[in-house]
């Protein structure tokens, strides 16, 4: 069985993402950038499930600027066997990768499709939804727990509430949640003999996709500040400023 | 101009998010329909239809929805969104919006715009990106807007409607995922995005043990829902659906008690939009106090079984 593992490249999670003057964006010029956390779960899932004997080959892709080979590089010293980066300068937006995606699945016939269940950057939660649809495919969201068994895969997710479990036939979408597994850090060798794996690249035009955003953006801003209030001295003052203050208890 | 709100419901009734979803789509005007699909779901959609401002409830009740499985739900709503000629589709934020949603508008060929915390315009659309450190203002070119709502940024509609109720024709039964179970945290406490008052640990509780301990007593005292920050849910301490913040759930209660939860970013994107904030951490330089309005540096072991007992 053949696993696709989309990773996305995105400002690092340690970073403070800074709003730009002109309001046109974040800025992102000499800001340190990363793989995608939930991508990050998902290429050591599909790793996991190759080491266990399960999968044959895993296949990490990216969509978007000549860096994104980097987090393509990542996730061969996590264990993905090759690459194929889609390059592309402009701005791809959740449907277009969807699109992407799709026409690199109908190339490549793997039996599941692993994804983050959203990217830290845009925070949109779409693709593998988006992607599962437009290939007519069952899928499992947020996942924390990840079975194949035969012809099915069974998958536990989180819901708003609790868990739920759903059995779906291969070949299908999963995406991942932060606790289905804790991703691993890369050995120095790894990292070296992930230099040599293949990495091939391909123009969205070859994929015969039109990649055009749907959605403009007219500003970004920072969110009104929250400012500090005051330090109470004891449990005895904080009950008396709920009580009698914000009246809140 | 008509809006579709797909409800969320648990069949008998509405659940709360699809009040906040209807002040929502009251924003960006025109007609309002609500889409109840589920399986035997009458009392769900008899409640959608008092709500204010709707003015026509569609009722799919077959099987087919009795799991609310994204497949089938997905192509009864891409029917239901052509033939009806709708305008907007929108949903809560909440795990069932955004799990079926994206499915949709990837079938109608057009953009979803995620977790909308304001309406500027029937095509223009305010929503955080960046853990809420920026607030993006879109547009969209698409014939169709498909938007899901965080909730806690509209107020819930009240009663007051009498809407037609319409029952529709299902959709196919794919047959696709099946559900094998569902493990529902069973609480008496208020529900995590419905609650006025929430308790919140953070790693600075140690352990689970302690975590149930020190803020149980807390939150029954205060009639509170429990949260976590993300370190206490990777710590072990708590499920993951007590998570707050960008990767769990947004709250907005009118008080929020974040005990020992030094405040990531990503936990303050969830929670700074409580109304009053406490924050009670024995390290004086914990980031939550920049965002506290009451703010006591202490040992929680002490203080928080203190603050029980003087309640």
């Amino acid at each position: 069985m053949k696993i696709l593992v989309p990773v996305k490249r995105v400002i690092d999670y340690n970073v403070k993402v800074r709003v730009k003057a002109d309001q046109s964006g974040v800025e992102l010029a000499n800001v340190k950038m990363a793989m995608n956390p939930f991508d990050e779960i998902a290429v050591e899932e599909a790793v996991r499930l190759k080491e266990a004997g399960t999968a044959t080959e895993v296949v990490a892709v990216s969509a978007g600027v000549a860096q994104c080979q980097e987090t393509l590089r990542t996730a061969m010293a996590i264990g993905a066997d090759r690459g194929i980066l889609v390059e592309s300068a402009a701005e791809l937006q959740p449907l277009a990768v969807a699109k992407l995606l799709k026409a690199l699945v109908q190339k490549e016939q793997p039996q599941l499709v692993i994804l983050g269940k959203q990217a830290i950057d845009d925070d949109s939660n779409q693709t593998g939804q988006m992607l599962a649809a437009l290939l007519g495919w069952p899928q499992a969201t947020f996942a924390s727990k990840v079975e194949v068994a035969g012809e099915r895969v069974q998958v536990t997710r989180e819901i708003d509430g609790g868990l739920e479990t759903l059995s779906l036939p291969l070949p299908a979408v999963i995406t991942t949640d932060l606790r289905l597994n804790e991703p691993r850090y890369a050995t120095l060798p790894n990292i070296m003999k992930a230099k040599k794996k293949p990495l091939d690249t391909v123009q969205p035009a070859d994929l015969g996709v039109d990649v055009s955003p749907r959605l403009t953006t007219l500003k970004v801003v920072e969110p009104a500040a929250r400012g500090a209030g005051i330090k109470v001295a004891d449990v005895a003052q904080l009950i008396d400023k709920l009580k009698n203050e914000a009246k809140v208890i | 101009m008509t809006v579709l709100v797909i409800a969320e419901h648990d069949n008998a009734g509405l659940k709360a998010a699809t009040l906040n979803t209807v002040a929502a789509a009251a924003r960006i005007g025109g007609d309002i329909h609500v889409l109840v699909a589920g399986a035997a779901c009458g009392g769900a959609a008899e409640a959608a239809a008092r709500l204010a401002g709707v003015s026509r409830v569609k009722v799919a009740d077959a099987a087919a929805y009795a799991e609310q499985g994204a497949e089938n739900l997905t192509a009864l709503l891409v029917d239901v969104v052509k033939t009806g000629a709708y305008s907007h589709v929108l949903a809560p934020a909440t795990t069932g919006g955004k799990n079926v949603l994206p499915r949709v508008a990837a079938l109608l060929d057009v953009a979803q715009i995620s977790d909308i915390i304001a309406v500027e315009s029937a095509d223009t659309f305010v929503r955080p990106i960046y853990a809420g450190n920026a607030l993006a203002t879109v547009k969209s070119a698409d014939p169709v807007k498909v938007i899901t709502v965080r909730t806690t940024a509209f107020d819930a509609v009240a009663e007051g409607g009498s809407a037609q109720v319409e029952a529709i024709a299902a959709g196919p039964d794919l047959g696709q995922s099946k559900l094998v179970g569902r493990e529902l945290t069973v609480s008496a406490r208020p529900e995590l995005g419905a609650a006025k008052i929430i308790v919140s640990g953070g790693r600075g509780m140690g352990s689970g043990d302690n975590y149930k301990a020190v803020l149980e007593p807390l939150a029954d005292k205060l009639g509170a829902a429990l949260g976590a920050s993300r370190a206490a849910v990777d710590a072990g301490y708590v499920p993951n659906d007590y998570q707050v913040g960008q990767t769990g759930k947004i709250v907005a209660p009118q008080l929020y008690l974040a005990v020992g939860i030094s405040g990531a970013i990503q936990h303050l994107a969830g929670m700074k939009d409580s109304k009053v904030i406490v924050a009670i951490n024995k390290d004086p330089e914990a980031p939550i106090f920049q965002v506290a309005d009451y703010g006591l540096v202490a040992d929680l072991f002490e203080a928080v079984p203190q603050l029980v007992g003087s309640l």
